[in-house]
């Protein structure tokens, strides 16, 4: 099958540039490396729908921040995303980081930024008891939000295939070939045609654009967390950071969209392929976040996990262009935060450079924007559950206990778009075994729903693809 | 709606204990819900010996031990339902309604007079504790191993490290050993081992299989599965001395790290846990704050033998059982005693004892917070000496109880009472 488009990187900003582009008649096609969607930046990272004070004005991190934001409010709706915008609040602890708040507010005002307001240390504690003592002043954006970035990541590509597109999994590319106006990307025996190229290869994204001669340093950065389970989420209910200094910056505290909450993350330069969590990086956290509030508590943590970001060492701006060297190629490097909230213009900003190239657009009218997430049965009214149930009794029969997930849900996840083949993408999809258990109850019950859908034995169940296999075999 | 005297949340050892104990009292009217798809809990999957010695003076398997009471529930026409979870527990004009879900009639309520909470307890996993490394395959916790291997028949790995010597991590040393894999090491960041002596010999010892006391899983290493970790000493703050670390390569880390009770639905309900146990606070009754709401077993703390889930148990069955036969009206309260925990005890379980005149001998259970050897364990009221026993030894793996006898109680309604190790 030749494609009109095909994206490299089944992350957050090529899932939803797949969805964009599935508005206009167009042969559409994401290659993905690993096993799921959303298994690099996307998946960890804090989940923050940022309201754009940050970038510097006129910088297309500034641009595509607020615009993401705006667009981001009708597109979880179409998505049946859990978000919730809930505010951010970044905090000063003495005069000098009250002045630095006055100059966000200036450059978040310049950047268009809406609800953005100045309030005093007494009025964030106030609104925030468990703040510091020593909190001075506070910069509120009640425009920012929290959402979960492979649930959005997930309901992205899932459209985009319910819409026509089509998703290749454990496909990294390893070459690229144009020839008469046709490329040829491969990845080892298996190759795919498109008349397009988009690298949103994120991390990889330089090794991608060195296939066609582009030269760009991703210099990744790593950000350790710490997730605490649901009972401490209400410790905060805005997203509160804190002004950039000599603390370094971002470490947050910050409710999730599913209730819990994060604290991190850490930022160190590290190389490609490195989440691991250490102990320097756990201690630095809960030293930084306690001059923001004293009241975590860390008894209550439920996971550490760390991520990369897709810094790159040529720009401090996205980057978002065509290639030098390459037709009809656009390269997007350099795609860290606030990566997330700028994702659905993004989507729009391509699609534009597409149509000024000369891509046939025509809009298509079949288009369908919704999309029901597996986990719609847990928001249902008493009513509308027993409707489903007796429509599917696999949806009466409860399998993880912490976070109240059905047989059903965790079908659906395994049977819709794009379909969870592993446990770690039943568990992104369906929340089952994310809770304070962490699986210990529901892995087994899932496995066996995995190997059953997928007409394997469960000894070719992973918990991410590859050869993260579960089992070895049969007992004696 | 469906009535019944008593909704028991739980079919394991603790709910059916409780449903036997609330019957033979008199009364009949209850109903086990279990979220599993017979009775039995997780001695279902326990399938070694050790269970019983207490409750029935012989040696039984777990499932042996849980099919002697299903046979009692059953004997009683007692009635449960089976795959059905309990969603919700909420305040109702009489009672409490217990919302469930299951297959076949969707989501529902139940009125009850009284509720006895049972559900157990579950395992602390990898991220309460924070292991550094990466995050492959192959790390599990004890209970989930055990549930492939003696339920799925299915092995989870051939070479296995085992961190944390709680009891279920050391009878899946002996299992994963019999089903031909090697356990290298079980390794304990404490100075002492959190299982029952017997297990440390009949599982490790007699296999030959090393405990590691002060050592920790420094980090997990492998990209995809497991290919090995490194164990490290710690100091007396816990913290990993570098020096002193080996790697060993396996294919598999099993996580045996305390065990939680499983308390999403008190909580829910408002009714207040104490933040040690991690179960509710209960009087002698096994009464929570929450009128007419009993709990009893590893989700009100986590007990050592099932011996004493099944006591416990029979104390919340037939509480429950009185409170509706007096039709809710208690017996006149005299006082409440405070039940203060002195030097060396963590936790208490009552953490009160409401005194109405009407009170038997009350057995407080407890846990230490560390080995003590040849010390007295003293009991006083108000400051005055009530008991003291000389003990061998105590520690945190065992639990431990002291008896009040009424006359103590009934002379200081309002009192405290402290238990305290005198080294």
């Amino acid at each position: 099958m030749k494609y009109d488009v095909a994206i490299i990187g089944g992350g957050v900003v090529g899932a939803l540039t797949a969805r964009e582009l599935m508005k206009y008649k167009l042969r559409v096609c994401v290659l993905e490396a690993k096993d799921d969607v959303a298994l690099g930046a996307s998946r960890a990272n804090s989940g923050i729908v940022h309201g754009g004070f940050d970038p510097v004005p006129g910088t297309l991190k500034a641009k595509l921040n607020v615009e993401g934001t705006r667009i981001m409010k009708t597109l979880v709706r179409e998505l049946d995303v859990h978000y919730r915008q809930n505010g951010s609040m970044v905090l000063a602890f003495c005069e000098e980081e009250v002045e630095h708040l006055k100059k966000l507010y200036e450059r978040g005002i310049a950047n268009g930024v809406p609800e953005l307001y100045l309030i005093s240390g007494e009025e964030a504690k106030k609104r925030e008891p468990a703040l510091s003592e020593s909190v001075a002043g506070a910069l509120v954006c009640d425009s920012a939000g929290i959402i979960c970035p492979y649930d959005l990541t997930v309901a992205a590509m899932g459209n985009a295939m319910d819409n026509g597109a089509d998703l290749f999994c454990d496909f990294p590319v390893t070459a690229i070939e144009e020839n008469g106006g046709i490329y040829t990307v491969k990845s080892g025996e298996k190759a795919i045609e498109a008349t397009y190229v988009i690298n949103s290869a994120g991390v990889g994204a330089d090794t991608v654009a060195a296939m066609v001669g582009d030269k760009y340093t991703i210099t990744p950065k790593k950000g350790e967390y710490l997730l605490l389970d649901r009972s401490e989420g209400g410790l905060v209910s805005y997203t509160i950071f804190q002004v950039p200094g000599a603390f370094g910056k971002g470490i947050l505290v910050s409710p999730t969209a599913d209730g819990n909450l994060l604290v991190g993350p850490t930022s160190e330069l590290t190389e490609k392929g490195d989440v691991t969590i250490t102990l320097a990086g756990l201690d630095k956290i809960k030293a930084i976040a306690a001059r923001s509030t004293e009241k975590i508590n860390y008894r209550k943590v439920i996971k550490s996990f760390a991520g990369l970001r897709s810094s790159c060492a040529d720009s401090e701006d996205f980057i978002i262009e065509f290639s030098k060297n390459a037709p009809r190629f656009i390269e997007l490097v350099g795609i860290e935060s606030p990566g997330l909230s700028s994702a659905p213009a993004i989507a729009v900003y391509v699609a534009e450079m597409l149509r000024a190239d000369g891509l046939a657009m025509e809009a298509n009218e079949s288009f369908n924007p919704t999309r029901t997430s597996c986990r719609h049965f847990g928001t249902l009214s008493m009513e509308g559950k027993n409707e489903m149930i007796k429509a599917d009794p696999a949806f009466g029969h409860l399998i993880c206990r912490c976070e109240t997930v059905t047989e059903g849900e965790i079908l659906a996840a395994i049977r819709q778009n794009p379909p969870a083949r592993s446990l770690d993408a039943v568990k992104r999809r369906t929340r089952a075994g994310m809770g304070r258990c962490q699986g210990g109850f529901c892995t087994t019950f899932i496995t066996e729903l995995l190997a059953k859908e997928q007409g394997i034995d469960e000894t070719e169940v992973t918990k991410f693809g590859g050869s993260s296999y579960m089992l070895c075999g049969k007992t004696k | 709606m469906m009535n019944y005297d008593i909704v028991i949340v739980g079919g394991g050892p603790a709910g059916m204990a409780a449903a036997c104990a609330a019957y033979d009292n008199g009364t009949e009217n209850i109903l086990i819900v279990e979220r599993d798809n017979a009775l039995g809990g997780i001695l279902r999957q326990c399938i070694h010996n050790g269970f019983g010695l207490h409750r029935f003076g012989e040696e039984l398997t777990g499932p042996e031990y849980a099919a002697r009471y299903a046979k009692m529930v059953a004997e009683r026409g007692i009635d449960y339902i089976v795959d059905t979870m309990v969603l919700s527990l909420e305040k109702g004009e009489e009672g409490t309604v217990v919302t469930v879900m299951n297959s076949e009639r969707g989501v529902f309520c139940i009125n009850a007079k009284a509720v006895i909470l049972a559900m157990g307890c579950r395992e602390r996993p990898r991220g309460a504790l924070s292991i550094p490394g990466t995050r492959p395959a192959g790390v599990y916790t004890a209970g989930t191993a055990q549930r492939y291997v003696n339920i799925k028949g299915k092995m989870p790995g051939k070479n296995v490290v085992i961190l944390g010597s709680g009891d279920i991590g050391l009878i899946m040393a002996r299992r994963m050993t019999l089903e031909g894999a090697k356990v290298h090491v079980v390794c304990e960041i404490m100075p002492y081992s959190g299982g029952l002596n017997r297990n440390i010999v009949q599982c490790l010892n007699d296999f030959d299989i090393p405990l590691k006391l002060s050592t920790t899983v420094a980090k997990i290493h492998g990209g995809e599965r497991v290919t090995g970790v490194t164990i490290a000493k710690v100091d007396s703050n816990m913290r990993v001395i570098p020096e002193e670390s080996e790697y060993i390569e396996c294919d598999t880390l099993l996580l045996s790290c305390g065990l939680l009770p499983e308390n999403e639905l008190t909580s829910a309900a408002g009714i207040a846990l104490d933040p040690i146990t991690g179960g509710a606070v209960v009087n002698e009754n096994r009464e929570t704050e929450m009128e007419g709401v009993f709990a009893c077993g590893n989700v009100l703390h986590v007990h050592d033998l099932v011996d004493y889930v099944s006591e416990e148990s029979a104390v919340a069955g037939k509480s429950a059982s009185e409170y509706i036969k007096n039709g809710a009206k208690k017996a006149a309260l005299m006082g409440t005693v405070k039940i203060e925990k002195g030097n060396g005890v963590r936790y208490t379980v009552p953490q009160k004892i409401d005194v109405t005149g009407a009170n038997e001998e009350v057995k407080v259970y407890f846990r230490v917070g560390k080995i003590y050897e040849g010390v007295n364990l003293k009991v006083s009221m108000n400051g005055e000496q009530v008991s003291s026993a000389k003990k061998r030894k105590m520690a945190p793996g065992e639990m431990e109880f002291v008896k009040i006898k009424k006359s103590v109680l009934d002379a200081a309604p309002n009192g405290t009472l402290k238990i305290e190790i005198v080294e």
